[in-house]
């Protein structure tokens, strides 16, 4: 056997070895928290530049896996997230008991998210959303002492489940027509016969509900919100980054040939998704699920950017842009819920009234988050959102992207009030000035530099542009 | 001479100023920063002319391009003409005298200056951008600091105004965006010079030239878009009102003219009714709705209604003459109306009101401020001698070139309106500075400080500038007004 493979395979090595030590380690008895946490957290920067170790690009294993330069990107973005939400939980962790279990789990679900994008096959495919989606469901049952936290846990396997079966029974009928789960067999053979658009109107459905796409939403504020913030940041940014990647894949490249088909129902779930999130995330007051249907808000504007698909590199590009900017504001408005959440136990909007006076550092980085996800320069959402709005409109639909441009006022309002309360609105008890950890500080570090510089930074969209003419 | 320096120096004062220890140091860096933005705003009105008188007839000089995102075409690429170089001069002045009158700022100090220059930095970017990506950068960017310096440091009904101002602007830039996707569509390029010289199609235009117009209108107070601008305009603090009234409206008159207008030229005479109509009747409600007032913010919220009326009336008759005029106007109205609420701001600080009928006498007690209010006032009238005067007329005259029946009607109305404005003004200027003392209270406040005097000589050194001298305006002005008339004239053939 040749033993480059390996090293094409270098980010899904290196994550099967840390499972592995944690495993060990774990075994042996005698780590403590902070050893875990800084152990893992090494391991986890330390495997960011694999990136930098050049790999065969190309097909192995018969199709069962596959990398490419743009399928290595996102799995640094990925795993870039998972590390900033790791580090942002300090203080959730170091009073956990089950830090290795987490750990462990977090990463073999992210695991399947890199299998589930590398492969050329459905049955790959479907073996690494298991792999990424069973282990997410324990994670959500993590607060162990909160019934509402199983609650989600139960919400979300049933919810997983469900939606795995509706894509398997699509998976099996696509076999059942072409008589291959190959991707590259599949991107001839699926012409558009009528058993074929039902087959893929199930796959198609089977993706909504991990991306949440609306009517398919309806697990996701319960979830989000009993779940623990790291699983909750999770869920909204890594599982939704790496099933966006494998979305646009699938439909662009396997179901290529019913562009016609898809175009329409993207169209219409992107403004209905929009709608929907805003006009729900109005009313919320608990920070989670704010989040949750802003998150749904923020799939809209992705499928929009899908459904461009007369400019596909553009397409892919800004959809891998978006999701790397998200990556990084989410991530920092998770990363002040959850330092927030862990010490004081507090999680709604009127909790965070007057929090510029007493902790301005959180209150800028929750600022900026908002800003960057309601789309304000100089933020990178501003791009990323713009680009995505400018790939839709390539196929010249304009109906949708004025409904899509007139959404971007009502998300506003909603961010807006958060920023309300933070900066204008005084309170009675505002929150203890709160001290942040080394590594949290580094993470939001982080979070603020990404936010602020990746507009300005002339090469990368280039970058990730002419990567994403090679899918 | 280097155009990004007008961006650059903002944000880097910006910064500076986050980094500075006390209120103190904030204060002398705001101080400094906009003084060094005044300088250079003075340094490109010369070299401007040096240029022009060295017989450099390009149509934008000074220009810089360097691509941003490749692979959509977007460039960072700014230069300027006559018609960009008055409203950096404007923008300029404002800033300073905003910043000396807020030098009194105590709650967040830090915030504030901070909030105020980035903003700066917006609408000097807004004006210098040559490409219409670069150029929506900047006008989002002047978002949402609008926001926050009203509602952290306004007064009344401030979370309300904020958060309308903020969505009602965001929901013009949101149609300014489509009407840009609009024109790349088709063009292929974000590029103004380049889309000037490459006539779009007649279908293109026909369906983008609205988004374009109304999205940049919300910015302008065009009817029935101009709501945000009482609301927003009297709970703001009174640099931000300054800011507001004096350099922001002029984004949405300026969009309208170098975008939609130039890129746009036959969509711009197909609905060239509309927008007279919309600009005639902003012109007359605004003035009627002052009437009604006995706010100072909103007496001159609403008549600013009305003066950004003139500026869309000018644009939309597109003549050489109107352009100009309305071009002078934004000049004349920024400059007056930043006067104005400079003075309804010291005022305000002192006697804690704003309302009319509690005051009166009040030129006796506070003789400088109430001469600056008088000068603001009488500017705002259209009196000879001020600036109002010498850009309503121009406004006027280029008007009634155009020789449609209809659209001299609406002029005359328009003319009309000056009556109206007299009658608010005067009583306005009657009731809070003549007559006897109202309020005993009033006999102790102290007239306007160093800073707040010297905010009030630049700007009233601009409006009587202006007004004595028009020409001077005119000549930077007309010939920039031209390059856009040759376009709309290439288009009516």
């Amino acid at each position: 056997m040749d033993l480059s493979i390996l090293i094409s395979m270098k980010f899904e090595m290196a994550l099967t070895l840390i499972i592995f030590i944690l495993l060990f380690l774990k075994i042996d008895g005698r780590a403590g928290n902070q050893f875990f946490f800084r152990i893992t957290n090494l391991l986890l920067v330390l495997s960011l530049g694999l990136y930098f170790l050049p790999a065969r690009y190309g097909q192995f294993f018969s199709g069962m896996f596959r990398t490419s330069p743009l399928l290595e990107f996102e799995k640094v973005v990925l795993l870039m997230a998972t590390i900033i939400i790791s580090l942002s939980s300090y203080h959730w962790l170091k009073n956990f008991n089950h830090v290795a279990e987490f750990y462990m789990m977090i990463l073999s679900s992210l695991l399947g998210m890199f299998f589930m994008m590398s492969s050329d096959n459905l049955l790959m495919f479907y073996l690494g959303l298991e792999l990424s989606s069973i282990p997410v469901a324990a994670l959500c049952n993590f607060d162990l002492d909160k019934k509402i936290s199983s609650e989600a846990a139960m919400k979300m396997i049933l919810s997983s489940a469900f939606s795995s079966a509706i894509l398997l029974f699509g998976v099996s009928l696509i076999y059942g027509t072409t008589g291959s789960l190959d991707y590259y067999v599949l991107s001839r053979a699926v012409v558009g016969t009528p058993l074929q658009i039902m087959a893929f109107i199930l796959i198609f459905s089977g993706f909504a509900f991990k991306l949440s796409v609306v009517p398919f939403h309806l697990w996701t504020a319960d979830v989000y919100e009993g779940s623990p913030v790291a699983v909750t940041a999770f869920l909204s940014v890594v599982s939704k980054g790496a099933m966006a990647f494998v979305f646009i894949t699938t439909l662009y490249w396997v179901f290529g040939n019913l562009g016609g088909t898809w175009y329409y129902m993207l169209a219409i779930l992107a403004v209905v998704t929009m709608i929907i999130g805003n006009l729900f995330a109005l009313r919320q007051s608990n920070l989670k699920r704010f989040f949750a249907f802003s998150s749904i808000a923020q799939v809209g504007y992705l499928l929009i950017g899908i459904s461009g698909f007369v400019k596909a590199s553009l397409s892919i590009g800004s959809v891998v842009y978006f999701v790397l900017i998200y990556v990084f504001s989410n991530l920092a408005a998770f990363g002040v819920i959850s330092v927030i959440s862990a010490l004081t136990g507090k999680e709604t909007i009127e909790d965070y009234k007057g929090l510029y006076r007493s902790n301005p550092t959180l209150a800028l980085l929750m600022a900026l988050a908002l800003f960057s996800l309601a789309g304000i320069p100089p933020t990178a959402g501003f791009f990323g959102k713009l680009f995505l709005l400018t790939a839709g409109s390539s196929t010249g639909a304009w109906p949708l992207i004025i409904i899509a441009s007139l959404n971007l006022i009502i998300s506003l309002y909603y961010y807006l009030r958060i920023v309300r309360a933070m900066f204008i609105d005084e309170s009675s008890e505002p929150l203890a000035k709160i001290s942040l950890s080394f590594s949290e500080m580094a993470a939001f570090l982080l979070c603020a530099g990404g936010i602020l510089s990746i507009g300005f930074m002339k090469g990368l969209f280039e970058v990730i542009f002419n990567i994403s003419g090679g899918l | 001479m280097n155009l990004s320096l007008l961006i650059i120096v903002p944000v880097f004062v910006s910064m500076a100023i986050l980094l500075c220890r006390d209120a103190k140091q904030v204060r002398i860096a705001a101080l400094l920063g906009s003084a060094i933005q005044l300088g250079l705003a003075f340094a490109l009105f010369f070299a401007y002319r040096a240029e022009r008188e060295a017989g450099n007839t390009a149509q934008m000089l000074f220009t810089y391009k360097t691509p941003w995102f490749a692979p959509l075409h977007i460039n960072y690429s700014v230069g300027v003409d006559g018609i960009s170089v008055a409203m950096i001069l404007l923008t300029a002045s404002v800033v300073v005298a905003g910043v000396l009158v807020s030098l009194s700022v105590e709650n967040l100090t830090k915030e504030f200056f901070f909030l105020l220059l980035l903003l700066s930095s917006g609408a000097y970017g807004f004006f210098i951008s040559l490409d219409l990506f670069t150029l929506f950068f900047f006008l989002e960017l002047a978002v949402i600091p609008k926001y926050l310096l009203i509602g952290i440091w306004g007064s009344g009904n401030k979370e309300y105004s904020a958060t309308k101002l903020a969505l009602m602007l965001m929901g013009g830039s949101a149609l300014v965006f489509v009407g840009i996707l609009g024109i790349y569509f088709e063009a292929g390029t974000f590029d103004i010079i380049e889309l000037s010289q490459n006539q779009l199609s007649v279908a293109t235009q026909h369906f983008f030239f609205p988004f374009l117009f109304i999205g940049f209108g919300v910015f302008g107070a065009l009817f029935p878009f101009h709501t945000w601008v009482p609301d927003g305009h009297s709970s703001a603090p009174t640099a931000a009102s300054m800011f507001l009234a004096g350099i922001s409206m002029k984004l949405g008159g300026y969009g309208c003219l170098r975008v939609a207008t130039y890129l746009m030229p036959q969509a711009a005479h197909e609905y060239q009714g509309i927008i007279i109509l919309l600009a005639a009747i902003a012109i007359l409600y605004g003035s009627f709705a002052t009437m009604m007032q006995t706010d100072l913010k909103y007496i001159n919220a609403y008549s600013s209604v009305s003066h950004c009326g003139f500026v869309l009336l000018g644009i939309g008759m597109l003549t050489k003459t109107a352009i100009t005029g309305a071009v002078m106007q934004m000049v004349s109205h920024g400059l007056m109306t930043a006067l104005f609420f400079a003075a309804i701001g010291m005022l305000y600080s002192r006697t804690h009101t704003r309302a009319v009928e509690k005051m009166g006498g009040l030129l006796k007690i506070t003789p400088f401020i109430g001469t600056v209010f008088f000068i603001a006032g009488l500017c705002s009238l259209g009196l000879p001698g001020f600036s109002g005067f010498a850009a309503e007329m121009t406004v006027f005259m280029g008007s009634w070139q155009n020789n449609d029946m209809w659209y001299r009607l609406a002029t005359i109305a328009a003319c009309a309106s000056i009556v109206v404005t007299a009658v608010y003004i005067l009583r306005a200027l009657g009731k809070v500075m003549m007559g006897p003392l109202l309020d005993q209270h009033h006999a102790e406040i102290t007239d306007a400080g160093w800073n707040e005097k010297l905010a009030a000589v630049i700007l009233i050194a601009g409006v009587v500038l202006v007004g004595v001298a028009p020409l001077l305006l005119q000549h930077l002005i007309s010939p920039s007004a031209d390059a856009i008339m040759q376009n709309v004239l290439k288009a009516a053939l």
